[in-house]
């Protein structure tokens, strides 16, 4: 309860883009919106999800609180603990591991020093794995916000880092604009 | 060349923008709808085409919509599977970033058959930047008088939206989706009810898959029996493939049905053959979901005829010997590659992408995880793969949905085509591929 007096609500614009999104479904239906709002809200947290941000999806959408967290626990999307700056989601199933994904994800965990699931130190980098991005064809594949990175190779790794630290990347933004 | 309905245009630049797909003749087919079609002979003509759902099954389109309840006064829904999470499987991707409009003009001609007011295309949270380009050509169509009110001054009307997705596998699964996009959990229901009569918010929904409704204009513009005269007799049209693996030329294909395997992974039209000149070892035809094939296996059927990519050919020999085309998702794999590992990497996808309602799957998928991530790492018995093949056998058939089949089959046929590489695996303690 206490955290949710800490919650800034959104933006003017963000709440005119939730309006606009919660107007895409019948009278009633509003928890349709929930998907696309928690990407919105999750985005504007740093990349997570706190309680008190999904108490406030909750109080916009009319819901209980518990059907925020029961959604926002079962998709991958949804980080619920803080992340970094940057998250690289580094894919891992078949199509991937045939063209050298091991490798990849190797290469990261060398240069950054960090495991999946963790995130570096300085709370540029978190490094996550992820399962089939759909674009197999150009394995191995990496994700960094709603960008792909596809044919990689451990110098386009080192390039990418290079260039993330550079520009002080920040993986999450609203997806929407 | 082959004929091409789907990709024909697909190199053109721009051809996301409005003015260039109606200049290659966008949105004709919706205008020829107007004229010359009622609902019910639209769904005749989609019937008559012999068009089959490409989103893995291969459930015959027009049947499937004339399952829809139009005796209720509810409401319906028509709603675009852009899920598109199969491994494998990267073609829906490839209209959607490219050819935005084709999708819409297909969702327009399937609203209007259905009798559906509001449409929408739910699309995987990954893709994001697809959504985006498919919100962009979706505004563009309501400003050209395609979407929206009295379209082109017909009395019908139709909304269209995209919904994104948040990362879960089973939201391809169509109830699934459909409690996804009512802002739930991704967990599938019981069926029956089938969407048809109890879908989206209770009201008779069809969903269909993002290459089925691609297909729709060109049926529309060219007639049904000019669709249904390509292909084999059981396989009609064209399929998108979407190859990968360890080909010299990976991507997205447009065969016309019943092309021989053999052409599409040697020849230079297609896949141009296996990289560093390897020999075949094996693949996985339509999407991680269907059993594996050893090369002689995916080459020639257990006859000794050539195997076509078709439902029925690649379905011939039943699971011993056969597979099935499902999605369209060709992985193939080279002989420096270890069985055991490749497994596991889809055990452990299946375990991760279980929504936990069923028993067998929630526990057996991570059961099959476990002792296979055991074999890899050279902790492995005998008995593993017998134990194996048994929990395979024990989530197939016994879930509310078809994942727990879809993550039974692979270890099974992995297990019946390659098994001395697993014993392999297991006496020497390690795997023989690595370096
Ligand atoms: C676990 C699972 C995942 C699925 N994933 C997809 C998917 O990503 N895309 C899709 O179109 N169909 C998927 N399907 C099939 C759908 O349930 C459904 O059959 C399909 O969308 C119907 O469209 P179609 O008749 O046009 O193929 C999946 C099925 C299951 C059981
Ligand atoms: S088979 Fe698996 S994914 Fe399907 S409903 Fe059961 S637990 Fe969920
Ligand atoms: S396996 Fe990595 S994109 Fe499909």
């Amino acid at each position: 309860m206490q955290e949710k007096q800490n919650i800034s609500a959104f933006k003017s614009e963000t709440i005119e883009l939730v309006n606009k999104i919660i107007n895409r479904y019948p009278e009633g239906r509003q928890k349709s919106a929930l998907l696309p709002i928690l990407h919105i809200a999750q985005a504007e947290n740093n990349g997570w999800l706190s309680t008190g941000i999904m108490d406030y999806v909750a109080l916009l959408l009319n819901l209980q609180p518990i059907e925020v967290y029961e959604v926002a626990t079962f998709y991958s999307m949804f980080n619920l603990e803080p992340v970094g700056n940057c998250v690289i989601e580094v894919c891992q199933t078949g199509p991937c591991w045939l063209k050298g994904s091991d490798e990849i994800l190797a290469h990261f965990e060398k240069r950054l020093g960090i495991k999946p699931g963790e995130t570096t130190e300085d709370g540029k980098f978190t490094l996550k794995t992820v399962e089939c991005l759909a674009a197999c064809g150009n394995a191995p594949v990496i994700q960094v916000g709603t960008d792909y990175h596809e044919n990689l190779t451990t110098e386009k790794v080192d390039e990418l880092i290079e260039k993330w630290k550079a520009e002080n990347k920040v993986s999450h933004s609203n997806p929407y604009l | 060349m082959a004929r091409k309905i789907l990709l024909h245009d697909i190199d053109v630049a721009n051809l996301t923008d409005f003015n260039v797909y109606r200049n290659l003749g966008g949105y004709t087919a919706v205008e020829k709808m107007f004229k010359n079609f009622t609902p019910d002979q639209l769904t005749e003509e989609v019937k008559k085409s012999g068009l089959r759902g490409r989103g893995g099954a291969g459930f015959p389109t027009g049947l499937k919509w004339s399952f829809l309840d139009k005796k209720t006064d509810k409401p319906r829904y028509f709603v675009c599977n852009f899920d598109e999470s199969e491994p494998g499987t990267f073609k829906d991707r490839h209209i959607g970033q490219l050819n935005p409009h084709q999708l819409i003009e297909g969702m327009i001609l399937g609203s209007y058959a259905l009798g559906v007011r509001t449409a929408y295309v739910y699309i995987r949270g990954e893709l994001f930047y697809v959504l985006k380009i498919i919100e962009k050509a979706i505004e563009e169509a309501y400003q050209n008088g395609f979407l929206g009110e009295n379209i082109k001054g017909s009395a019908y009307s139709l909304d269209l939206y995209c919904q994104p997705g948040a990362g879960a596998y089973i939201c391809g699964e169509e109830t699934a989706l459909l409690e996804s996009l009512e802002g739930k959990r991704g967990n599938p229901r019981i069926k029956p009810p089938f969407p048809a009569v109890v879908g989206l918010y209770g009201c008779p929904t069809v969903v269909n898959n993002v290459e089925t409704i691609a297909s729709l204009p060109w049926i529309i513009n060219n007639g049904a029996e000019a669709y249904a005269a390509i292909g084999t007799e059981k396989s009609k049209g064209t399929k998108l493939i979407s190859a990968c693996g360890h080909i010299n030329k990976p991507g997205v294909y447009e065969i016309e049905l019943g092309l021989p395997v053999e052409e599409f992974i040697y020849s230079d039209e297609y896949c141009g053959g296996i990289r560093n000149g390897n020999k075949l070892k094996a693949v996985i035809a339509g999407g991680s979901s269907v059993p594996i094939l050893p090369a002689e296996l995916i080459l020639k059927t257990a006859k000794g005829e050539p195997r076509l990519l078709s439902y029925e050919s690649l379905e011939e020999g039943g699971f011993e010997t056969g597979t099935m085309l499902g999605s369209g998702g060709f992985i193939v794999m080279d002989d420096t590659t270890c069985m055991v590992k490749s497994l596991l990497t889809y055990a452990r996808f299946y375990h991760h992408e279980s929504c936990g309602q069923c028993s067998p799957c929630r526990e057996g998928t991570g059961w099959m995880e476990n002792i296979l991530r055991r074999i890899d790492t050279g902790k492995g018995s005998m008995k593993d793969i017998d134990l194996l093949v048994h929990i395979a056998k024990h989530v197939e058939g016994n879930t509310i949905c078809p994942l727990g089949d879809a993550a039974a089959w692979p270890v099974a046929s992995a297990i019946r085509h390659f098994r001395e590489e697993f014993e392999e695996h297991i006496k020497l303690q390690q795997c023989r591929f690595t370096k």
